[in-house]
């Protein structure tokens, strides 16, 4: 599958990584040599294989719906870049 | 006392010939003296190790003792321990002090282990060599002009080197049996779901196993005794009875049945390191078993499947990195798409981002079912491979690695190059097999070669008892590199 410098823009773009143009081609062409090895898939038959995802034949284990945890916000809050008042800071993004 | 087997440490502990804080300081003296050439520890912490080192000595005079109290372990930088810093290689975290104790650092922590420090790694997991360390490449003690191997290299290193007792890895193409066997150690990987992965920073959730690195069979049976476990905490931890994963070691091995997959001895594996693992085979033959042929006709598609499967787990679980509520933030951005991307770009190193790109890629609209459902399906077809060559053999054995270790900087800019050295290692993450990498012998340049050793699900307990019984009729696994 050929990759072209508006596909790797794209997939930057929605993988939120800055690349400048000399990056963008450098991805591409070690993208090409990656998407190589992978087209190797194509060539099995996979007509009638269910997906795996799991190992183990188990389903999501579930529990009673009541509250566990306790409020550790301020604890979690020490390592952050911005705080105020309890919430993290921004860039505005509603005008 | 630093060659000394777990079980010897433990006894000498809890005979009071030596004090937890004696001995912790013995191995901060060597990671003083001998880290700065090896590079395999990012964060030392004595006063911290020190203090849990007091705390042990006050229990094992109490006669409280277990079997790993007072022990030094190093734990691998993916592991978050509350008030350490916890980096997982990358400069994304390279500030993160952990607010809370993953799963596995809460058992040492109970079994009253004293956490030495936390060892360098491939960034984010990410890496057969660990050369992609924000914090600098490990050097492989055997020759410091040598990779350890990936990405549990740090903690392959500190054992090699004795800087610690014990040290523990994950584990998801490979990453605790590949350097060990670089260096010359055993490490494994248990079955997916035996240790919970809660705390341990995610790189592909459905691969990523945490797992024990030891210079013997005997010692990381011992680990994983206090690793294992159901925790809740934990969705894909599966609830199964507990167990010793000790109490079949001094089994004998006759009527062993070992099976051989023929692609494991095919094309691209090394003359030395085959050699050594025929040799070791004989040693087994020797011992009561049995060797067949066996074929996994799907696992020379491990390899593309994986490099489908895990960037794209990763490109999800590393999207949480976005500078907002923890780690790096870029600091010059003009609106939040700009700060979220060049957070991105500037914390994340070269071969994370293409990881992150290559998942982004295959997971994207008109590309899914082509890529991601399409490497899932032979996922399945790659652990059925398994399924039926365990109707034919008890355990399965093979290379661990294609060659033993490689130079530093010798896989240069190809990263195909690099990921072909996953080639035995990986399967068994995908069909979530336990795995193994026991020492064998040495190879070119008198660099360690490791014996690989896959039994079928949660037969851990067998394939520890098939490990030791080889080591107590060789002696690869005492061996220590030159100068240590």
């Amino acid at each position: 599958m050929p990759i072209n410098n508006t596909d790797v823009q794209k997939v930057a773009r929605l993988a939120r990584l800055a690349m400048n143009q000399t990056e963008i081609e450098t991805a591409r062409s070690q993208l090409s040599g990656i998407f190589t090895l992978i087209a190797e898939m194509q060539a099995v038959d996979t007509a009638n294989i269910a997906p795996m995802s799991h190992a183990q034949d188990v389903s999501q284990r579930l529990r009673e719906d009541i509250v566990t945890e306790s409020d550790q916000r301020e604890l979690f809050q020490a390592i952050a870049p911005q705080v105020e008042q309890g919430l993290y800071l921004v860039p505005q993004v509603i005008e | 006392m630093i060659n000394a087997s777990l079980k010897q440490l433990g006894d000498t502990l809890r005979a009071k010939k030596i004090s937890s804080v004696e001995l912790t300081q013995l191995y901060l003296d060597r990671i003083a003296a001998l880290n700065p050439g090896l590079n395999a520890f990012i964060t030392v912490r004595p006063e911290i190790s020190l203090a849990q080192a007091s705390e042990a000595d006050i229990r094992i005079a109490a006669g409280k003792a277990d079997t790993l109290t007072g022990i030094p372990i190093a734990q691998k930088d993916i592991f978050c321990a509350k008030n350490w810093r916890t980096t997982c290689g990358s400069k994304m975290l390279e500030n993160f002090v952990s607010p809370y104790d993953a799963h596995i650092i809460g058992q040492f922590n109970r079994a009253g282990a004293v956490n030495l420090g936390k060892t360098n790694m491939d960034e984010f997991a990410m890496g057969s060599s660990n050369e992609t360390s924000y914090f600098g490449p490990v050097k492989n003690p055997w020759d410091r002009n040598a990779v350890p191997g990936g990405s549990s290299g740090g903690s392959a290193c500190a054992v090699a080197a004795r800087l610690c007792a014990a040290a523990t890895g994950t584990d998801t193409g490979g990453s605790i049996r590949q350097p060990a066997a670089l260096c010359g150690l055993s490490g494994l990987k248990p079955t997916y779901g035996v240790c919970s992965r809660y705390g341990m920073i995610a790189f592909a959730s459905s691969l990523d196993q945490a797992g024990p690195m030891g210079r013997s069979a005997e010692d990381i049976a011992l680990l994983l005794n206090v690793m294992a476990g159901f925790d809740e905490r934990d969705s894909t931890s599966l609830q199964r009875e507990k167990e010793d994963y000790a109490r079949d070691l001094a089994k004998p091995l006759n009527g062993l049945r070992i099976g051989l997959p023929k692609e494991f001895f095919a094309e691209g594996l090394s003359g030395d390191v085959a050699q050594a693992v025929e040799v070791a085979i004989a040693g087994y033959k020797k011992l009561g078993a049995t060797v067949v042929e066996i074929t996994l006709p799907n696992s020379s598609l491990s390899v593309p499947v994986y490099y489908v499967l895990a960037p794209a787990e990763a490109s999800s679980n590393l999207s949480r990195f976005d500078g907002v509520r923890y780690g790096y933030r870029t600091p010059e951005y003009s609106d939040l798409a700009d700060m979220y991307e060049k957070s991105r770009a500037q914390g994340f190193g070269t071969e994370v981002k293409r990881r992150i790109m290559i998942g982004t890629y295959v997971l994207s609209h008109g590309y899914y079912d082509a890529y991601y459902l399409k490497a899932q399906k032979i996922r399945r077809l790659i652990a059925q491979d398994f399924t039926e060559a365990f109707k034919q053999c008890d355990v399965i054995m093979g290379p661990t690695s294609p060659s033993t270790a490689f130079k530093l900087g010798e896989k240069g800019d190809d990263p195909v190059q690099m990921y072909l050295s996953d080639i035995y290692t990986i399967a068994v993450n995908l069909a979530g097999l336990p795995g193994m990498s026991i020492p064998c012998g040495f190879g070119a340049n008198d660099m360690p070669v490791g014996l690989q050793i896959i039994g079928n699900y949660f037969d851990e307990a067998r394939m520890l008892n098939v490990a030791h019984q080889y080591q107590l009729a060789t002696d690869w696994h005492s061996r220590s590199p030159q100068g240590i």
